[in-house]
């Protein structure tokens, strides 16, 4: 069953196999069936040539063997029946000559031979040789009878033969039966001969043709082959991959407009890769540039906010909005350059052994001031083992993730919990807020998208918390996702690799109310919601 | 007064530093020239250096190489990248502490006061190992031949000695040696660990005056 299913497979996978399979049977039938044609027509010819040559010899051989018995017999004073017989054998001996043309056996009728009447045989023939059916039929007729049958000798020999039968009357004695056995072993030589013949040209030509068809499959399916496994490492992101063009035939055309379809995208995606690097590294210089102006007038601010208090009320208030405005656009900035380190994918990791409910607990800890004013209390449930990870970035994510459930939580309590198996830690963070809007949990990752854009900005979030969140969790080879729905407050699950680095594809916490939300995650989904430009094949 | 020179070669950003500077009640002296810089540290020898580490002419990083080559003397990098590599640059080149744009006045000020900080000390001598470590004095001396180690190495040495059985993790060495108050970049003690070594191990790669407490931090030796 194991090796059907096994064939099964390999035939549907295999265009050349079905090929060879299909000629080898079909030519098989075809030959089989010509070559057992031609042997039957060879060998019946050949046989009835030897058939009617050996009638023809036989009935003058028993037509001399008649004289001889009649003229033995009327001779002057009857002789002795043996003498007859010995007469009749010898006459017949020395027409079927030394090559042994025939054999002969002289046999007294039933109806005589009990009276013990002398039998002769040629060559050791012995009796058997002649089946009792022929031997009744000759009794009964005048004619000449012939049939095939096997010549046995008294030394064990057995060889194919025609044995042509006719009644010789012997006067005073009865009808004696007269066998001319004809060895065919010649004929079937000459037939086996042809049969093997037939036998090794059939094979050699199934061989052949199995060649044939293997060398015709090889050089239509090899560059068939060599340009799918082109499309696949073009797939793979290998871009400079081309096909070889020989010849101008049907194949070369494929290959031609394979390859003209290969620098086709390749200039496209060189295209919007430029692009993509022009606009990240633009964004990355401005961030840089930005940053020596944005210290000088941060400086300046600070130093006008100190001395605040030297000014008239409104002068007071407008120092103090330009010292809190700056340090919003300088958490922009910062995060801005964030997102083009990740962008340019020159983040890097520096792994410690760390567990991860200190970090919790010290993220909130630095968060007690914004929990104060929120009034929201924090509760951490369960422990996962230690595990190597980044501690800033880490920190980083949890303080977005419970800041964020502090600034929607409406001041209800935060559940953080963890969990791990064997391949997963996880952090799950819960708040009881007004929840996400259906269709909303693929949008909160977006950059700069904000669930309502008329709430207050209490925190001051930029926007790009959660991006730089999901690509810090990426870093790790893990990811964040999301659940809410109105009413039910917002989950977020942090779920990390518990090796670093090694890939995982389901968390060690569920994710929503019920048991029926998947703990599996579908990556590609997930891909595309972590990198809006992954449609770009990177090379 | 304390001097500090500031080597930056934006005109407004020194302008404003010097303002921070002067309300502070330092003295400030400015290079807008990576090249000059070396020439105007002779001049003036001032106490502190704030260095910017992209610089025309000489970049800052080979600024930071020479001025220490020739003086112990705080530097604090002033850099606008976050970027790593840079500031491990500059850290192995020689500067005591690093600073990233866009600072704060008060956090600048916090860290120059930090490096400038006189710590009231008595007469005092240390061993450790067979080092000899006079805290009045400065100076650090083995078979009576001066180490000479710049103030932050000191500082980094004497507060391992003057406690040999405790083991200081990094962070606690950031609070006691940089005078953080907040948790800061532990490269910086890496860092520093490994010019302090260079300097006073017979053999830098099995050190045994600074050990490597693995997981923890690290303590005086053996």
């Amino acid at each position: 069953m194991k090796f059907f299913y096994q064939f099964r497979q390999a035939w549907n996978k295999s265009l050349s196999l079905r090929i060879i399979a299909t000629t080898f049977i079909v030519s098989t039938i075809l030959v089989t069936i010509i070559g057992l044609i031609l042997i039957n027509r060879v060998s019946s010819g050949i046989l009835t040539s030897k058939e009617s040559s050996s009638i023809t010899e036989a009935s003058s051989a028993i037509n001399e063997a008649q004289k001889v018995v009649t003229a033995t017999d009327t001779g002057a004073g009857a002789p002795n029946i043996s003498t007859v017989v010995d007469t009749a054998v010898t006459a017949l001996a020395v027409r079927a000559g030394q090559s042994g043309l025939f054999d002969v056996l002289f046999l007294a009728s039933s109806d005589i031979s009990k009276q013990g009447l002398p039998e002769r045989g040629t060559n050791l023939v012995a009796e058997n040789s002649v089946s009792e059916d022929l031997r009744s039929r000759v009794e009964k007729t005048e004619k000449l009878l012939w049939a095939y049958t096997e010549i046995n000798y008294l030394d064990g020999r057995k060889i194919p033969g025609l044995v042509v039968a006719a009644p010789i009357k012997i006067n005073n004695v009865g009808n004696y039966s007269l066998f001319l056995l004809f060895p065919l072993d010649k004929e079937e030589e000459t037939i086996g001969i042809i049969r093997s013949a037939v036998l090794a040209t059939g094979i050699f030509l199934i061989f052949g043709l199995l060649i044939l068809v293997w060398y015709l499959t090889r050089s239509v399916l090899s560059p068939v082959r060599k340009t799918a496994e082109a499309a696949e490492r073009l797939r793979m992101g290998l871009l400079n991959e081309r096909v070889p063009v020989s010849g101008e035939d049907d194949l070369a055309k494929l290959a031609g407009s394979f390859n003209s379809m290969a620098a086709s995208i390749q200039q496209q995606i060189g295209q919007l890769e430029q692009m993509s690097r022009m606009q990240k590294r633009f964004v990355s210089d401005v961030s840089h540039e930005l940053r020596t102006p944005l210290t000088t007038v941060r400086m300046a601010a600070d130093v006008l906010y100190e001395s605040r208090d030297q000014y008239t009320g409104e002068t007071a208030r407008a120092a103090e909005l330009l010292s809190t405005q700056i340090e919003r656009f300088e958490i922009l900035l910062s995060q801005l350059l964030e997102i083009s380190r990740f962008d340019a994918g020159v983040a890097d990791l520096s792994l410690n052994m760390v567990n991860i409910k200190d970090v919790i607990e010290k993220t909130a800890d630095s968060l007690s001031n914004l929990l104060a004013i929120q009034e929201t209390p924090v509760v951490i449930t369960g422990s996962a083992p230690e595990i190597e990870l980044d501690q800033r970035r880490i920190e980083r994510v949890l303080r977005n993730l419970i800041s964020n459930a502090s600034e929607y939580g409406e001041g209800k309590p935060i559940e953080v919990e963890i969990g791990s198996d064997e391949d997963t830690i996880a952090v799950v963070v819960k708040d009881k807020g007004p929840g996400l809007k259906p269709g909303e949990s693929s949008l909160v990752f977006n950059r700069f998208w904000r669930a309502d854009p008329a709430r207050a900005r209490t925190t001051g979030g930029t926007g790009l918390g959660l991006a730089i969140a999901l690509e810090d969790a990426r870093l790790h080879s893990g990811w964040i996702d999301v659940w809410g729905s109105p009413g039910k407050g917002t989950m977020f699950r942090l779920t990390l690799p518990r090796i670093a680095h090694k890939a995982i594809s389901s968390s060690s916490l569920p994710l929503g109310t019920g048991s029926e939300e998947k703990y599996e995650l579908d990556m590609s989904a997930l891909q595309e919601m972590l990198d809006p430009e992954s449609k770009i094949a990177k090379p | 007064m304390a001097r500090v020179l500031v080597v930056d070669d934006d005109q407004a950003l020194s302008e404003m530093l010097g303002i921070v500077l002067r309300a502070e009640g330092y003295e400030a002296l400015f290079c807008d020239d990576g090249s000059k810089a070396q020439g105007i540290f002779k001049e003036t020898k001032p106490d502190l250096v704030l260095l910017d580490l992209m610089l025309p002419g000489i970049d800052g990083i080979e600024v930071c190489k020479r001025i220490r080559s020739e003086s112990g003397v705080p530097i604090v990098m002033l850099t606008a990248r976050g970027d790593t590599l840079d500031v491990v640059k500059g850290l192995e080149s020689g500067a005591d502490d690093y600073i990233v744009k866009p600072f704060k006045p008060k956090e600048l000020v916090a860290r120059i006061k930090a490096r400038l900080r006189k710590d009231d000390v008595k007469a005092e001598s240390l061993t450790l190992a067979d080092l000899t470590i006079d805290v009045l004095g400065h100076s650090v001396k083995r078979d009576g031949k001066e180490i000479s180690l710049t103030p932050l190495e000191f500082d980094l040495l004497l507060a391992l000695a003057r406690k040999p059985w405790q083991v200081y993790t990094r962070e606690q060495l950031l609070t006691d040696v940089w005078h953080y108050r907040n948790p800061a970049d532990t490269r910086l003690v890496n860092v520093h660990v490994q010019r302090l070594r260079s300097k006073v191990e017979h053999d830098p790669e099995n050190p045994e005056i600074v050990m490597t407490v693995r997981g923890v931090g690290y303590k005086a030796g053996p």
